[in-house]
């Protein structure tokens, strides 16, 4: 059974008809890439998946249990983490206390004003885990708004994936980065979706074809193929759609 | 001696505060003092309630003395009911009480008024702050309309023998309750609660997608804002045995936004720091001009301007060039710019109250002045001017200090 699937969704902003009946079987343990042109709906497709923003019809279930139009956090709740096209930390905030947020829910702690957070060695100890996998063992005390931008990057990533979450979507993990920190970047991404089910929306097609077992190809709110690698490349439509127009323009 | 050390570095800070709380009769102890102090204990636990909100949970409130009042007037009533015994217990407890009342409201009012933050919250909290003190007129029974209710704090069991009749007496339990209060605000913020708050004030998006419910992460702060205005709100009762729609009306929430953010809202020290320089001024200063209300809104606007985190983090500030051991070398340049800037703070003190005064002769500083003569205008406004010319002179060498100060180490120019 798959772990996440979308049946028929459908999303429109008034009139605009955004995301066109987009039906997606995702199984777990499952490296799965969404590719398509700017503005085809692929970061609106993650706001429905998560529960920023509401279908307009259609199903999303996660682990076979409905999710659709249910607040974001209890669907982060149920084990699905995301993270941000753009840049969304907490700024005010130093490194460690953003990862140590992320990791509370997960660990039990709810909404508690009883644990005192200095003491809870277990967890401190994970977020300084978290902090070295993702690189930033040194910047722990930083403000997070203060870092440069690969390692604000780095963060959205260690925030995302913090709290364990089975289903990990990442949103353009690597885009705006140099070619070496990008190279990092999808190292890191690979450990630490280790065993897990990933969903990644990517423009750049050598980490895309580098890291995904499976790819949709999304174009005008609708998914035109959904395949392995290689057919994927083989396939007529995609490169008329999509992977021609990458060609010319590289 | 390593543990002594580790105890200094992590209760230190605490027995010191307590030991300024305890001390500070043996400093000055005339009735004005005491006085001031008992309003000093009230306005810290008030502000750092007010902390809560703005500073660690984002939420601006216009409304806050609402928690405040309804404290303070539970209190008075609990005054009141101890006096006619139907209830037994010494007044040391009122404070508590009024925590419990300011929670029970918040409990009700925030389980609507948190939904959103930013604008509608803070409109939200206007709203509510406006309709209590016009119900204030309404429910006279419990308010007691313009006049207010009063009480008396002398009734019920003594606690070993202390009465609290005495000023005094209601200072060392305020000193007591404000540093109970204080600790428990300060654990707040280090609980998953009180963390969440910040990430909501930073983030409400990023925060639901870790987990957190942002509406209900707000609702804790505000609950818990509440609770300690109400102590703040029962302490009042206690010192003052009277409370009137005053003490929750807009102006009361608008003076205890100013001391938070005077003081600095990004620390939790901050709060008390506005506390006390409001307090002082209100009690003192109001007692040398009458128009010390617009000192306070010069000194609100240039602390909004020129030191947007307060007083607490122009403190802060400091941090670095201290850590590179350059401090000492920012002391000249703050002469050379704090002396003219002083002189122009006095000149514009001394012009607005020459301006404002009815009298022949205004006492100022030990000089006396005629409003009538032109010789003294012309002469005030020389200095007035002179100084603020020294102080634009002086501020590029300041600014120059200030980052030599703070450069890294090994950094040329
Ligand atoms: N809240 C909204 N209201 C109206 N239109 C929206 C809204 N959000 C997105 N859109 C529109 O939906 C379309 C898809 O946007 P989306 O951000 O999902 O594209 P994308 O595939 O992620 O593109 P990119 O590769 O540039 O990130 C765009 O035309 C966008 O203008
Ligand atoms: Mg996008």
């Amino acid at each position: 059974m798959a772990i996440l699937s979308l049946k028929d969704v459908h999303k429109s902003f008034g009139i605009t008809h955004i995301i066109r009946g987009v039906s997606l079987d995702i199984e777990q343990g499952e490296k799965h890439a969404i590719i398509g042109p700017n503005g085809a709906g692929k970061s609106t497709l993650y706001h429905l998946i998560s529960g920023l923003y509401s279908v307009t019809s259609g199903t999303i279930e996660l682990k076979g249990e409905e999710i659709q139009n249910k607040p974001p956090y209890e669907i982060s709740r149920r084990g699905l983490a995301r993270s941000f096209q753009v840049t969304n930390i907490f700024p005010r905030m130093s490194v460690f206390e953003n990862v140590r947020c992320a990791l509370l829910w997960s660990r039990g702690f709810r909404y508690s004003f009883w644990h005192l957070l200095g003491r809870q060695g277990e967890l401190n100890d994970c977020a300084m885990e978290v902090l070295s996998q993702i690189g930033l063992l040194e910047k722990a005390s930083f403000p997070a708004g203060e870092l440069a931008y690969a390692q604000q990057r780095a963060l959205e990533l260690g925030i995302t994936i913090a709290s364990g979450a089975e289903v990990i979507l990442l949103d353009e993990p690597v885009a705006g980065m140099s070619h070496s920190e990008a190279e990092n970047a999808v190292q890191l991404i690979r450990q630490i979706t280790e065993g897990k089910t990933l969903v990644m929306v990517e423009h750049d097609m050598n980490i895309v074809f580098d890291v995904a077992d499976r790819i949709s190809v999304l174009v005008y709110g609708e998914v035109i193929a959904s395949d392995k690698p290689a057919a994927i490349r083989g396939n007529q439509r995609v490169q008329e759609a999509y992977l021609g127009e990458v060609a010319t323009h590289a | 001696m390593v543990i002594l050390q580790t105890l200094v570095k992590k209760f230190g800070i605490w027995v010191a505060y307590l030991a300024v709380l305890l001390l500070l009769p043996q400093l000055f102890d005339s009735i004005l003092a005491i006085s001031i102090y008992n309003q000093m204990a009230i306005a810290i636990v008030f502000a750092l309630s007010y902390n809560m909100l703005l500073g660690q949970g984002g939420m601006l409130s216009f409304g806050h003395a609402v928690y405040f009042g309804m404290g303070g007037f539970l209190g008075v009533h609990t005054l009141l009911m101890i006096e006619n015994e139907s209830v037994y217990f010494s007044v040391m407890w009122v404070p508590f009480i009024g925590g419990l009342f300011g929670l029970l409201c918040a409990l009700f009012i925030g389980s609507f008024s948190t939904r959103k933050a930013g604008t509608v919250f803070a409109m939200i909290s206007l709203g509510i702050g406006e309709l209590i003190a016009a119900s204030s007129l309404i429910f006279v029974d419990f308010f007691g309309g313009e006049a207010g209710i009063s009480g008396d704090r002398t009734f019920g069991p003594t606690f070993f023998g202390v009465d609290f009749a005495q000023n005094i007496q209601i200072y060392y339990l305020a000193a007591i309750w404000t540093f109970i209060a204080t600790i428990f605000m300060y654990l707040f913020t280090q609980t998953p609660a009180g963390r969440m708050a910040n990430a909501v004030r930073d983030n409400p998006i990023r925060a639901e997608f870790i987990g957190y419910s942002a509406r209900r992460v707000r609702f804790i702060s505000f609950c818990a804002a509440g609770l300690f205005a109400g102590v703040a709100g029962g302490l009042f009762a206690l010192n003052y045995e009277f409370i009137t729609e005053e003490n929750l009306n807009a102006a009361t929430s608008g003076r205890v936004l100013l001391m938070a953010y005077i003081g600095g809202l990004g620390y939790f020290i901050g709060p008390i720091i506005g506390a006390v320089l409001l307090t002082l001024m209100n009690t003192l200063l109001s007692t040398y001009t009458d128009l010390w209300l617009l000192y306070l809104g010069i000194l609100f606007l240039l602390t909004v301007m020129f030191l947007p985190r307060g007083f607490a983090g122009f403190i802060m500030m400091h941090q670095v060039a201290w850590l590179r051991g350059r401090l000492t070398s920012l002391i000249k340049p703050y002469l050379i710019t704090g002396l003219p800037a002083l002189v122009f703070l006095l000149g514009v003190v001394t012009l607005i109250e020459l301006i404002h005064t009815e009298d022949e002769t205004l006492s100022i500083w030990g000089l006396s002045l005629t409003p009538a003569s032109v010789p003294t205008w012309i002469v005030l406004i020389a200095i007035t001017g002179a100084a603020f010319y020294g102080i634009r002179r002086s501020l590029p060498q300041l600014r120059e200090a200030w980052h030599a100060a703070n450069k890294p180490d090994g950094e040329g120019n």
